[in-house]
């Protein structure tokens, strides 16, 4: 049935994959609308997310979702007999797995993001960061096989998509920023959630991701630069 | 093994708009709970043992476990207890547009409106400019409403409630919320109104007082 879902978002984006990822594991059919944000804002972003200006942003029936974390809880609510659950159903397990989502984005997303992108004291400064945050995500890991517990949940997914692109930056820079010796727990969830579910399937091919960063990592970098600067 | 104590109960700091949220969250919904002031210069264990990852007020304890992060703390009063009122819709796209402009108040209003209040007077124009925008735009999305959640009181009000606080001082600052977002000012009388909101938010006076002295420390100084 057509339910007209569209996303608008990127392939080289890991905030975009996050929601494909939910509206597959959910098997709802999508349009997927991949724009060029990396230069400029196309005008059918600015329509459906003017507050932002960014992907990515569920459209559902004319009206538009933004931000990935409120995407996947409308996406969970939305669907919510289909597929998995992103989010528990007790709600004390909902709390906490919101409260590691934004801890993830508010300390991980973006010091991940940068850590293959910056250089000399800033650099170390965001792999420090990285190295204490991602230790702390090891903590809601606690004993289990995934963040969600027995199934994958919503910060599996967000967290899967930033160490999936982050690997592949970093070999493609040459810095080392997630390894089993810094965050040997999850270097092991990692392992363990490509090795037993579909997620590994729903991200881009390594060889194409790897190659494009590769091609355009000066560019990446000034932009980074740019858009995050130097505070 | 110890059984964990049951009820409700708040740590917060009297002045911390975030604690305020939960508690207009909790007076809403009329729910008992023990309200605990820390002192944030000597964090109580139990904060340390509650909040671990942040050390940071507000944490709701309920039956022993607690929540942190005011948002999420809101969320879970609404989902675990009933009460007269709901704080969110039960439609998926309303509860998506509330979340997202409670996350706009997060990401955009604190940031910009401590800024303004640690700023030197030279940094002063720039930044009010940059906070009337911002306020700009939240008067656009309340539009001819009551309150954010249209006919009712919801996240996006409780989320926004106790920064209207802090409109006296800007005032002082040179930004006049009643001159540039009259129906943001308007909306900020009436959830005064509500018994939750004003037995929850400080004298705005009070927050200028405060504001003075923490100036003449850190700013000025």
């Amino acid at each position: 049935m057509d339910e007209e879902v569209k996303l608008l978002g990127s392939w080289l984006s890991p905030m975009s994959r996050r929601v494909e990822v939910g509206l597959k594991l959910k098997g709802v059919s999508f349009e997927f609308s991949d724009l060029d944000v990396f230069f400029s804002k196309p005008p059918e972003l600015l329509q459906y997310n003017p507050v932002h200006k960014k992907i990515p942003v569920l459209i559902h029936h004319g009206k538009p979702i933004a931000e990935s974390l409120i995407i996947l809880e409308y996406i969970d609510e939305t669907w919510a007999d289909s597929g998995i659950r992103l989010l528990p159903k007790d709600p004390y397990e909902r709390a906490m797995a919101r409260f590691w989502a934004k801890f993830f984005d508010d300390k991980c997303s973006l010091p991940l993001a940068m850590s293959c992108w910056t250089e000399g004291d800033k650099q170390q400064q965001i792999l420090a960061d990285c190295k204490l945050n991602l230790t702390t995500m090891e903590g809601a890991l606690k004993g289990k096989k995934f963040f969600g517990g027995d199934e994958i949940g919503i910060v599996d997914i967000i967290v899967f998509c930033s160490v999936y692109w982050t690997e592949i930056a970093q070999e493609v820079v040459g810095v080392n920023v997630i390894n089993e010796e810094k965050h040997p727990i999850l270097c092991k969830w990692m392992k363990e959630t490509v090795d037993s579910n579909v997620l590994k399937d729903y991200m881009p091919p390594r060889e194409k991701l790897f190659c494009h960063i590769q091609t355009y990592k000066d560019a990446i970098a000034a932009l980074m630069a740019v858009r995050f600067g130097s505070n | 093994m110890a059984v964990p104590e049951k009820g409700v109960k708040l740590l917060d700091f009297w002045m911390s708009p975030f604690g305020q949220r939960c508690r207009i969250a909790l007076a809403e919904k009329e729910v008992e709970y023990e309200y605990k002031e820390e002192d944030l210069s000597k964090k109580s264990d139990l904060l340390l043992k509650s909040n671990p990852v942040h050390k940071k007020i507000p944490v709701l304890i309920h039956d022993g476990k607690s929540i942190c992060e005011s948002l999420i703390i809101v969320e879970y009063i609404d989902e675990v207890f009933p009460g007269k009122t709901n704080i969110l819709p039960s439609d998926p796209y309303a509860r998506s547009h509330a979340r997202f402009w409670a996350d706009f108040v997060d990401k955009k209003v604190y940031d910009c409106g401590s800024k303004l209040f640690k700023s030197k007077s030279e940094a002063l124009e720039e930044l009010n400019k940059e906070f009337i925008c911002i306020l700009k735009t939240l008067e656009t999305e309340l539009g001819e409403k009551k309150y954010f959640g249209d006919d009712a009181f919801g996240l996006v009000d409780i989320a926004f409630a106790p920064f209207t606080s802090w409109f006296y001082t800007f005032e002082a600052l040179g930004l006049s919320v009643e001159k540039e977002c009259p129906k943001l000012a308007a909306w900020g009388n009436r959830i005064m109104e509500r018994e939750s909101v004003a037995k929850s938010l400080h004298e705005p006076t009070k927050i200028y007082d405060l504001f003075c002295e923490l100036r003449k420390k850190f700013v000025d100084a």
